[in-house]
């Protein structure tokens, strides 16, 4: 080993608190405006609202102080200004309903499950001291993760809304298990995948100059796929299937790194859904509303019609590129906008300047994501921080993309933003997961385990590695584990 | 798997381009084609948040935005709707606008393509968009007088400044209530407009522009304008006049009205032919011009125009094409297929009074941005030369003749010469009377106003009625309330 240079290792706490007083700013200050917007006048609890975010905020960074120090800084900020925004625009769309003699109120409701939310996530961080423990749980979160995505079919608990049964209903809560099987099969995938990704890059046959799998390894893509088309079917809810079938795709890429199978799953996906939409008809009106959401028979069809797009689209038109402003605009008046189609109401009034800078969040989000996922050293927690970046990136590709008709619209909520407490729960928890493998990926050298070692005061032996290697459950990436030693980079 | 990974963020930047690509043509590409979608109400509710600009006769706002509280922020009021429903028409959350609220909507909103720069200087100046205020030509006696004189008949008046094409009255009836339209409570103004619309007389269109009816006698002035115009006719040559002409071609014969003789020797004169209203005469005279003179005639009167403005868009008043004999007979005394809108006649008028220059009328004098800057100030414009002065007054003596002696004599004002013509026109349904028409202007040798009414099914006399009995009062009452105010 040559000479290492010894240099100190940002953790970046101080960067997060500072990312977090923009962040908490941009959430106050929208909190604040809209009430000045719609009413004239300061949200008579804008200080207990301040106090309440602030909180909740300092309560994750303080927990990564403690257990997660090393932790991507910029992913908890991001985070916080995005459901900071979510909150302003449900508050406003409360105004508005209120307004109109409504009474049923979201933004209480969303910041108290915010508050349950982030103290899941603080859970997650302080119980789960290492992502690869996870991976002892490959084949339970299989097994969890259909059954949640399966829970709608049973009849008595699963209820459909709006012609998709993706939701439960029990013990006087709803539920949409499909966000929380997300997190369960990224943990199925990465564990399966990292086991079984030699075997699924050999390679077969070469095929139109494309180096094909063997047919032998098809075995798992046909069962998700599978699995994708049934809940495209059976519960027409073609966003959960895309989600789904995506994120297998993207992973199974990155752990063979083989382009074929993006190709192949592709077709099958396409192929699969144009039998769907060929052989039922609540698959093909999906795509009909899609194409020909302008025409009049089409937008006056209830229910089933394309009147809560097209109510979308007239929304965002109205907002133009700088919107009406916090508090000005009506987006009350499509419906779900303060869940569906939270995307409209907030480009609506913050405009294409404002949609894009939200839509900008979370690209850094996912970016950050993805470059835990590059600097994290064994593959399980790579194939996982990178399933979880992605699938947050797909989910606004699909929700974004269905209300502005790049794709046909879909059941997604927006992560983070909409109001949904199973939502704002799967993906708080998304984010602890990401921190805590990010703080894996960017912490200078493994953390010493066990009480075999004492440091002494000057400094640590230099044999340490080599006496104390890290007890990985299965860690089948020698060279990798290697490449961490040596790059350490210690004094 | 690094590189997968890298290629996964790629996949991941082109995943996000194509969002902000796909809301950039939502909320710049496809904007306006969205924000303009009659389904969009949120352009109708932005119209209503801010105060929509007056509509102002003599000084006074006919129409205004008063402030309210509720979620619109201003509702439409009117003052005097049953003088000025006919031209302000209403304006409704639910069922939109009509007549000026509807035409001129752009500048009343301060939405114009005229008032962008008064919209950037709110912008930097940070005032609230007001809409543009409308100064109307209209002069409040002669509306009245309109009003007055109809009384409770089913009609139309339209009264025109000959030398500029000023619209000084413009008044169908019955009218309506347009503020009972305008209320923000849906179920109340949905429930005013169904009962406008099962109305009898069709309150909420305005016949001055909107209605064709066949003009009757009063199109012989038409007539008589070709004939002059071709220089074999004077006001005193002689024209054939059988106390019954035999339509050529057919066996169907037309008498005169009553039945009764135009002449000695079955001949008149033009001119007495005019003032009597005989219809042999103009049939056979109809007949010797050719229907292709009589539309040309016709059409520079403003007959055939589609295009026309006032600024609500007036119906083309049509002359048929393809005529056989018979039928341009008929024809020649506005029955037959020839279709005529009050504001039309007013223009026969008009162009007689104004030396033959035919003026574009018009009714919005003034457009005013919400501080009180002329944005826009009407210019007469010729819309044609109709016929040549000399036709013009001849014409004009002709038609004095009408108002003397002849069918119209219930139009005369003392001390005033007037000028007009009258016409009973057939409306071609079995068993319904004829309408009353009468046009004219005064005073004769110095016009000041020229007007055209019609009272639909002879109005209060019903099978009795003759323009001269029952429109040319009207008329009478109109051109004395602009000459005497």
């Amino acid at each position: 080993m040559a000479t290492v240079e010894a240099h100190r290792v940002r953790a970046g706490r101080g960067t997060e608190l500072a990312l977090l007083v923009l962040a908490l700013a941009i959430a106050i200050a929208s909190y604040a405006l809209v009430g000045l917007g719609a009413t004239d006048e300061l949200p008579a609890d804008v200080l207990g609202y301040g106090a309440g975010m602030t909180g909740l905020a300092l309560a994750v960074h303080l927990v990564l102080r403690w257990r997660a120090p090393y932790a991507d800084p910029v992913i908890l900020p991001s985070v916080i200004a995005l459901n900071g925004i979510g909150l302003a625009m449900i508050y406003r769309i409360d105004l508005a309903r209120e307004a109109r003699g409504g009474t049923e109120m979201f933004a209480g409701k969303q910041l108290a499950l915010s508050a349950v939310s982030v103290v899941l996530a603080c859970v997650v961080l302080v119980l789960l001291r290492d992502h690869r423990t996870l991976r002892r749980y490959t084949y339970t979160a299989m097994v969890v993760g259909l059954v949640l995505i399966l829970l709608p079919l049973i009849p008595g608990l699963g209820v459909t809304i709006n012609g998709a049964r993706i939701w439960i209903r029990a013990l006087g809560f709803s539920l949409q298990p499909a966000e929380l099987a997300k997190i369960a099969l990224a943990v199925f995938f990465a564990g399966y995948l990292v086991t079984h990704r030699d075997t699924l890059a050999l390679a077969g046959p070469k095929v139109l100059g494309l180096q094909l799998p063997r047919v032998r390894d098809f075995g798992p893509i046909i069962v998700v796929w599978a699995a994708s088309i049934a809940v495209l079917v059976l519960q027409s809810d073609l966003g959960t299937s895309l989600l789904l079938f995506g994120l297998f795709v993207a992973m199974l890429y990155v752990a063979t790194e083989r382009l074929s199978w993006i190709i192949i799953g592709l077709v099958m996906f396409a192929g699969g859904v144009a039998v769907a939409t060929a052989t039922f008809g609540h698959v093909a009106a999906r795509f009909h509303i899609w194409l020909h959401a302008l025409d009049q028979d089409v937008f006056e069809r209830a229910p089933g019609g394309s009147g809560q797009l097209v109510r979308g689209l007239f929304g965002l038109a109205s907002g133009g590129l700088f919107g009406t402003g916090w508090g000005q605009g009506r987006p009350d008046l499509v419906p779900f906008a303060e869940s569906d189609f939270i995307i409209a109401s907030l480009g609506e009034e913050l405009g294409l300047t404002g949609l894009m800078a939200i839509l900008t969040i979370y690209l850094v989000l996912c970016q950050r994501g993805l470059r835990t996922a590059i600097g994290v050293r064994d593959g399980f927690g790579k194939l996982l921080a990178a399933g979880l970046a992605f699938v947050i990136a797909f989910q606004c590709f699909v929700v974004v993309g269905g209300i502005t008709r790049i794709i046909p619209l879909t059941g997604l909520t927006t992560p983070f933003l909409a109001y949904g407490g199973s939502s704002l729960l799967a993906n708080w928890i998304v984010a602890a997961l990401l921190l805590r493998i990010s703080d894996d990926a960017r912490r200078p050298a493994p953390e010493p385990v066990g009480e075999l070692l004492t440091t002494p005061a000057g400094g640590t032996p230099l044999d340490e590695d080599a006496r104390n290697p890290v007890a990985v459950a299965g860690d089948d990436q020698p060279t990798e584990q290697l490449r961490r030693t040596s790059g350490g980079g210690r004094a | 798997m690094n590189t997968a990974l890298r290629r996964l963020a790629t996949v991941v930047v082109v995943m996000f381009l194509a969002l902000l690509a796909g809301t950039t043509w939502v909320q710049f590409g496809q904007a306006s084609a969205l924000n303009n979608d009659s389904r969009n109400v949120r352009t109708l509710y932005r119209e209503y948040g801010k105060p929509r600009g007056p509509i102002i006769v003599a000084g006074q706002p006919v129409a205004q935005s008063t402030p309210v509280d509720d979620p619109f922020g201003f509702q439409r009021s009117y003052t005097q709707p049953e003088l000025y429903s006919t031209v302000t028409g209403f304006y409704s959350v639910v069922n939109g606008g009509s007549q000026l609220e509807r035409s001129m909507n752009d500048v009343l909103t301060g939405q114009a393509d005229s008032l962008f720069w008064s919209r950037v200087q709110d912008l930097i100046t940070g005032a609230q968009p007001q809409g543009s205020s409308i100064e109307l030509t209209l002069d409040p006696a002669a509306q009245q007088a309109a009003v007055d004189a109809l009384g409770g008949q089913q009609g139309a008046v339209v009264a025109v400044e000959p030398s500029t094409g000023k619209i000084l009255a413009m008044v169908s009836t019955p009218g309506f209530d347009p503020n009972a339209l305008a209320t923000h409570d849906t179920t109340a103004a949905n429930a005013a407009y169904q009962g406008l619309l099962a109305a009898d007389g069709d309150p909420l269109i305005n016949s001055t522009t909107s209605e064709n009816y066949p003009p009757g006698s009063t199109f012989k002035l038409v007539t008589a304008a070709a004939a002059l115009e071709s220089g074999s006719y004077t006001p005193e040559s002689v024209l054939s006049a059988p106390d019954v002409y035999t339509l050529p071609g057919t066996r169907t014969t037309l008498p005169n009205f009553g039945g009764s003789s135009c002449g000695a020797n079955e001949q008149t004169t033009l001119a007495d032919a005019l003032r009597i209203s005989c219809n042999t005469a103009f049939a056979s005279l109809g007949v010797d011009l050719g229907d292709e003179a009589i539309r040309e005639q016709a059409d520079r009167f403003g007959f055939d125009r589609a295009d026309l403005t006032v600024p609500m868009r007036v119906a083309a008043s049509t002359y048929p094409e393809d005529l056989n004999d018979a039928q341009t007979a008929l024809s020649a005394i506005g029955q037959e297929s020839v279709r005529a809108t009050p504001v039309q006649m007013a223009m026969v008028a008009s162009a007689i009074a104004n030396g033959g220059s035919l003026m574009t009328p018009y009714l919005v004098q003034t457009v005013r941005t919400a501080n009180l800057d002329v944005v826009s100030e009407a210019e007469p414009t010729e819309l044609s030369e109709a016929v040549s002065g000399t036709t013009a007054q001849q014409l004009t003596d002709m038609m004095v003749g009408v108002v003397q002696s002849g069918s119209g004599t219930s139009a005369q004002i003392s001390g005033v010469q007037v000028a007009g013509k009258t016409g009973t026109a057939q409306t071609g349904v079995e068993g319904e009377s004829p309408h009353a028409w009468f046009t004219g202007f005064a005073p004769a040798e110095d016009p000041q106003v020229a007007v055209a009414v019609i009272v639909e099914n002879g109005g209060s006399v019903g099978s009795e009625a003759t323009g001269g009995r029952v429109a040319a009062p009207v008329a009478r009452a109109v051109m004395e309330a602009v000459i005497n105010p």
